[in-house]
């Protein structure tokens, strides 16, 4: 009888030391970069809709090209960061490189399905059809099948260190074969060349700064949600040793 | 007082969240033979599962002959032979063709000769030609402890060894101990048999919630005091 | 002993068990049979179109057939589930790897062998020149690197094989692009086509070193 007593007491402590740590921080980097990407939105979206020139030959729909962009440069960036981390974790082996890891993985994962549906709209404004296998959609697609891969892998092994080192892997591999990829499609996509979806001559000024402003903004509003999911992601983990510990 | 040969200091293990070792401490010296009692979930087969270097520890450091087991896994394996619950044979290959192999495995030197020998010590000479996946659940017991004893290591360690032998098992079981102790060898085995307990070893240890609860001298101990100690310690 | 023959040990180990179950060898044979025969009907090939569409269909059977037989090399070492009895072993886990990943070459080869002269056969398709070999070695060799890492990896999950195609289709498109596009340049010969052989033997290479150096990090726990 004393033992289980003493079982019991022990898990609720563990569970106590993990809560101090939420309690008293002020979340000052999450508001700064909250703000930030709020205002930077407004200034974007001011910008892409008034203040870019319309494209002579696209149109109006070709204002899609400062979404399209920020969202696939993010979802690249993403798996960039999950690959970073997941190596810290297998270096570290502490939990929170892959905290890290998972939080970029479900963000930039987010990003790159919007980076395929705007660059499939756009397609559709510009040559009529919802899809072309082009060099940097097909890449962004089999990009996107890893990410998936990635989740549904990190989903069936639960939150165990196996399963961090699991993804740590593939996130490894991942990120050395996309260049790969895109050189190979590149490479196969020569001899049918099709319209690219991007802009292949020189852009005028303010579309360059629009397009960088955009980008900004975006990369802000990431490092922001990243934070976010981060936090979750702690939080997760938490709560299942919690729970864990009182069974 | 011979050296430390087996140093655990402050192991913790959680598997899927749940903490099974909170922190086991002990030594084990050279030519001990340490019978590990607790009840199913108390932790036996986690710990020795750490030694053999089969998973990692959570926490703490542990020893073999001066060797930490997590920076110099592939060492300490050398040193280490494992009987766990599962026969680790392969049902396809004959009993000597598996004793083959894990001698390459290990780089036994003179491996067919020592297979040989400890074929004949095990009673299964007659057997070799078999397929594992034939024989009786006690010959494949005595095939894995022939196994663990390929490569002459300085700790054994077993899961429940006497699981499924018969008494001519059992007494091979104990022969092929103490000639191990003779030799200088450490051992470590768990049971769920007091008179075995009492019999076999010259420390028993018992693991509750994850710590050791008991730790005593075998010598003047018989196995109806042991068990009591078991029931109160495990209350 | 020696790090070559650790890698033959196992090897010779695994033959040896698969061999005695007589299960895996002959299913994959007939099964890269039957995709190429179904091929056959669907795509209805009459010999003037075949150059576009024969190489697809070749590596479409080789893949599908190298998935069948991937998840064995590693399923087979699990005996309830767990390695312990190589990985008590002080065997050095890039042996392992190496192993497990010849073992797999072999298994796709034994559909190699069955499927390409009845492609031959089938597609009136000359085959048998000395080209071929590197393309289907390195084509190979790329599924089977990635292939021998991930089926370590899925091994663990209920869903091992759907997740496992998950995993690997996308990781291997550049081998599947190059073998796909070499063989047809073998069927029909084109000018200015990229270097398809020198994409696959770097993509091999790499990922290569990169599996073995990853490997011990999926199977030990």
């Amino acid at each position: 009888m004393a033992l289980v007593k003493r079982e019991a007491t022990i898990g609720q402590g563990e569970a106590k030391v993990g809560m101090k740590h939420q309690e008293t921080r002020f979340p000052v980097v999450s508001v700064i970069l909250g703000t930030l990407s709020l205002i930077g939105m407004m200034v974007s979206i001011w910008m892409i809709f008034l203040y870019a020139p319309t494209d002579a030959i696209q149109g109006e729909p070709q204002r899609i090209f400062y979404f399209h962009v920020p969202m696939a440069w993010l979802g690249m960036l993403g798996f960039v960061i999950v690959a970073i981390a997941g190596t810290g974790y297998l270096v570290k082996k502490d939990e929170r490189w892959d905290w890290a890891a998972r939080a970029s993985a479900e963000l930039g994962a987010f990003f790159i399905t919007l980076a395929l549906i705007t660059g499939s709209i756009w397609g559709k404004t510009i040559w009529g059809t919802w899809w072309t296998w082009d060099a940097r959609l097909t890449t962004t697609l089999i990009l996107w099948f890893i990410y998936i891969g990635y989740l549904m892998l990190r989903s069936y092994m639960g939150r165990t260190p196996a399963s961090a080192r699991a993804g740590a892997v593939l996130a490894i591999i991942g990120i050395i074969d996309v260049p790969i990829i895109y050189e190979s499609v590149n490479w196969w996509r020569t001899l049918h060349p099709p319209a690219q979806v991007g802009v292949q001559d020189a852009l005028p000024p303010s579309v360059v700064i629009t397009l960088m402003v955009s980008l900004t903004t975006f990369t802000l509003l990431y490092s922001f949600l990243m934070i976010q999911l981060y936090q979750l992601q702690r939080a997760q983990t938490l709560a299942q040793q919690l729970r864990a510990s009182i069974e | 007082m011979s050296a430390p040969y087996l140093e655990i200091k402050g192991l913790k293990k959680t598997y899927s969240l749940k903490p099974i070792l909170r922190g086991i401490d002990f030594v084990l010296v050279q030519d001990e033979c340490m019978a590990l009692l607790g009840a199913n979930g108390a932790g036996k087969t986690t710990l020795l599962r750490i030694l053999a270097c089969l998973t990692k520890p959570g926490a703490g450091t542990v020893r073999i002959d001066g060797l930490d087991i997590v920076r110099e896994a592939q060492h300490v394996r050398h040193l280490v032979g494992f009987v766990g619950h599962q026969p680790n044979l392969y049902d396809e290959l004959t009993v000597l063709e598996n004793l083959l192999f894990f001698g390459r495995m290990y780089s036994v030197k003179h491996a067919p000769e020592r297979a040989v020998t400890l074929l004949q010590q095990v009673g299964l000479a007659r057997r070799a030609g078999e397929r594992v996946g034939t024989l009786s659940r006690g010959q494949i017991q005595r095939l894995a402890l022939a196994r663990a004893l390929l490569h002459s290591p300085q700790l054994l360690l077993l899961d429940e060894p006497d699981a499924g032998l018969d008494d001519e098992g059992i007494e091979l079981l104990e022969e092929l101990l103490r000639e191990h102790t003779r030799r200088g060898g450490t051992t470590l085995f768990t049971t769920h048999n007091f008179e075995r307990a009492v019999k076999f070893s010259n420390r028993i240890c018992m693991l509750g919630g994850g710590r050791v609860v008991y730790l005593q001298a075998t010598s003047g101990l018989e196995p109806g005091g042991v068990r009591q100690a078991y029931q109160e310690v495990l209350r | 002993m020696t790090f070559p023959s650790q890698v033959l040990a196992i090897l010779w180990k695994d033959i040896r068990c698969e061999l005695r179950s007589k299960q895996t060898w002959i299913s994959m044979g007939l099964f890269a049979l039957l995709v190429l025969v179904i091929f056959n009907f669907a795509f209805d090939l009459r010999v003037d179109n075949k150059a576009a569409i024969a190489p697809g269909a070749l590596w479409v059977a080789f893949v599908f057939a190298s998935l069948l037989g991937l998840g064995r090399t590693i399923a087979s070492e699990q005996e309830k589930g767990s390695m312990d009895r190589l990985m008590l072993c002080p065997v050095d886990r890039k042996a392992i790897y190496l192993a497990k990943l010849l073992g797999n070459m072999l298994f796709i080869g034994v559909v190699e062998v069955v499927a390409l002269p009845i492609f031959a056969v089938l597609f009136n398709v000359p085959l048998f020149t000395g080209e071929l070999l590197p393309i289907v070695l390195l084509g190979t060799l790329g599924i089977a690197t990635i292939g021998t890492l991930f089926s370590a990896i899925a091994a663990a999950t209920q869903a091992r094989e759907l997740l496992l195609p998950i995993l690997v289709f996308p990781l291997i498109v550049p081998v599947v692009i190059g073998a796909v596009r070499a063989t047809g340049t073998l069927m029909v010969p084109s000018i200015n086509e990229p270097p398809w052989l020198g994409l696959m033997a770097a993509f091999d290479v790499i990922f290569l070193s990169v599996s073995m150096l990853m490997f011990e990090y999926v199977i030990e726990e």
